[in-house]
């Protein structure tokens, strides 16, 4: 009798250590591949970084050298247009969710921000191109910026409603108190003390925009030459790195290794840059 | 004059939430247009296949022949296979993360899970060319084809790049949703259940399965997310998988997915009838990820209202 009872308990036990151990190494492999991922980024980019890769141009096949100073500036130009699309719609339909969304209409629009977001980016892709690309008969930045805007929106309608609602009460309240209009109140007080918080959901969506490549193949295209026409076919990173990646010369795939740890840093830059921003204020 | 300026404030009001509410119809028109014009562009070749598209193995852009069901088989094995992979690694970082971790390894272990989900998806797929399918080739798949051979599943020759591939680079980037996603889900289980398996004696282990049997929807929630999104992925799953309309059992043979024939194909697409084809696949995708996040959300949002009033 004792001895079943001690053998429940051992097994019980040791059932215990191997589950808890289970989960440690489910946490190694899945630490792993991002380690793997983030070496090899790191130590093939570095092998073609130089000054070159930011102020030189694409050389053509079999020339070493040269650099992707056009898909620099394109992704950046990409991403601007997004955000002038993307931030307007993303703050202000957030700021009706939080004021004046408690109703039908609030919910199905928060509903379908939540699906926008998980709605795959080559679709998006697909649409801007039916909406842009067909009707003006050519391919453009303009068409990638929208597709970028459509994929920014969800994001920064959520995180603005998000910061909106965490602004304590009092704050309106004593805004109202003194007479200033509710509008007012909106914008001069409670959007200026969720500022902190909207930059950073604003940040994830530029930071998403710029790794975005599907979206961005039948819209902006791709151009190897220098170009910041907005009604023109446009560079951008992800897309060298895809043109790159599968090419049989080991200079561009080196070049896309490049191009990856360079994107990597812009992302890291752009998140760094709205901390700095939102931090020296307040 | 006072009540000129009550007056002028009410419209300033007015104006306001006008305005707001102008940019939030924009949200809902956008998801309507999206489906509209995807609706209208594959027109031409709904009225030609109707649902045969669905069920037509053939993808010839020569003969004008479409049917989607080599891309439909190749998603839906790729981001299942992936699931398989990541689902249980994925609850196991969630378990520990919320039920063991102590708080200095907690913080710097979500943020590293969290920047996982920030690497665009086409440094994956660079990292799948040059590193894992040249691992999957030399190493993986000629051991998998001589002590598994006997299986449909490791046949034929190890290329390297096909469905294997893309099922692992796919359950790399579901990961940190399924395990960010499911932490937030066991977290939400309130501390009163942990206490109670404790004060009855029950091992860690017995408390997380209560914990776990608590938040089972939510969990499920969490995996649908992630299939949402390995449905929906083009860029890393394209550089990988081979791009073949192929319906084959082994996981050796390349394959095609819907959203890789769109990156590989719309900018190629000749005819009317081939670009309508390509935008009815969209279409599907389109319909496929909104039934599952929908489905997923509800699943996640019934149970944190579960509890929302037990503390």
């Amino acid at each position: 009798m004792l001895n079943r009872n001690n053998l429940y308990f051992i097994r019980r036990k040791v059932t215990n250590h191997i589950m808890l151990s289970l989960t440690f190494l489910s946490v190694v492999l899945t630490v792993l591949p991002l380690l793997l991922i983030f070496y090899y980024t790191v130590t093939k980019g570095l092998t073609s970084l130089n000054l070159d890769f930011f102020i030189a141009m694409p050389k053509p096949v079999g020339e070493a050298g040269g650099g992707m100073a056009n898909a620099i500036v394109g992704t950046l130009i990409l991403i601007g247009i997004g955000g002038a699309i993307g931030l307007p719609v993303g703050i202000m339909s957030g700021t009706y969710l939080a004021e004046f969304g408690n109703n039908k209409f609030g919910n199905v629009v928060r509903f379908l921000a939540d699906v926008l977001s998980g709605i795959p980016s080559i679709v998006v892709g697909v649409v801007a191109y039916t909406i842009v690309v067909l009707p003006m008969h050519h391919f453009s930045a303009f068409a990638g910026g929208v597709s970028l805007a459509i994929l920014m929106i969800p994001t920064i309608t959520r995180t603005t409603e998000e910061m909106i609602r965490l602004v304590p009460h009092s704050y309106r309240e004593a805004g109202l108190a003194l007479g200033i209009p509710k509008w007012k109140t909106s914008l001069v007080i409670i959007l200026r003390s969720a500022w902190k918080g909207i930059a950073t959901g604003v940040l994830l969506a530029f930071a998403r925009a710029a790794g975005e490549t599907a979206p961005l193949l039948f819209t902006a295209l791709g151009n190897r030459f220098w170009s910041t026409k907005i009604f023109q076919p446009i560079a951008s990173l992800t897309v060298y790195i895809y043109d790159y990646a599968k090419s049989p010369f080991t200079e561009w795939n080196d070049q896309a290794w490049t191009a990856s740890l360079i994107l990597i840093a812009l992302i890291s830059l752009i998140s760094l840059l709205f901390k700095f921003l939102t931090r020296s204020k307040y | 004059m006072l009540s000129s300026n009550v007056a002028s404030e009410n419209i300033g009001d007015f104006i306001y939430k006008k305005l707001a509410q102008f940019f939030a119809l924009l949200v809902l028109l956008l998801v309507i247009v999206m489906g509209y014009e995807m609706y209208i562009g594959s027109q031409l070749s709904i009225d030609k296949f109707g649902w045969q598209f669905l069920v037509t193995s053939t993808w010839d852009p020569v003969k004008e022949i479409f049917g989607a069901l080599p891309a439909i088989y190749g998603t839906l094995v790729s981001s299942f296979l992936a699931l398989f992979i990541s689902l249980p690694l994925g609850l196991g970082v969630a378990i520990f993360l919320s039920e063991l971790a102590p708080n200095w390894l907690e913080k710097p272990l979500s943020f590293f899970t969290e920047l996982l989900a920030g690497i665009p998806s086409v440094v994956y797929g660079l990292w799948g060319i040059f590193v894992l399918v040249p691992w999957l080739r030399n190493s993986v798949e000629p051991l998998l084809a001589k002590h598994l051979g006997y299986l449909p599943f490791f046949k034929g020759v190890p290329y390297g790049f096909g469905m294997l591939a893309a099922a692992i680079i796919l359950s790399i980037m579901v990961l940190p949703i399924i395990s960010s996603i499911s932490r937030d889900v066991l977290k939400s289980v309130p501390d009163s259940q942990r206490e109670a398996a404790l004060a009855l004696g029950a091992t860690k282990w017995e408390v997380i399965k209560i914990v776990f049997s608590n938040s089972r929807s939510g969990i499920l929630g969490a995996t649908m997310l992630g299939l949402g999104r390995a449905i929906g992925e083009t860029m890393a799953v394209t550089m990988v998988i081979g791009n073949r309309a192929l319906i084959s059992p082994s996981l050796f043979d390349p394959a095609y997915t819907m959203a890789s024939v769109l990156a590989n194909e719309f900018t190629e697409a000749s005819s009317d009838l081939y670009l309508s084809a390509l935008i009815e696949l969209a279409l599907i995708l389109f319909f496929i990820t909104i039934i599952i996040n929908i489905a997923a959300r509800l699943l996640v949002w019934s149970l944190e209202k579960r509890w929302s009033n037990v503390k």
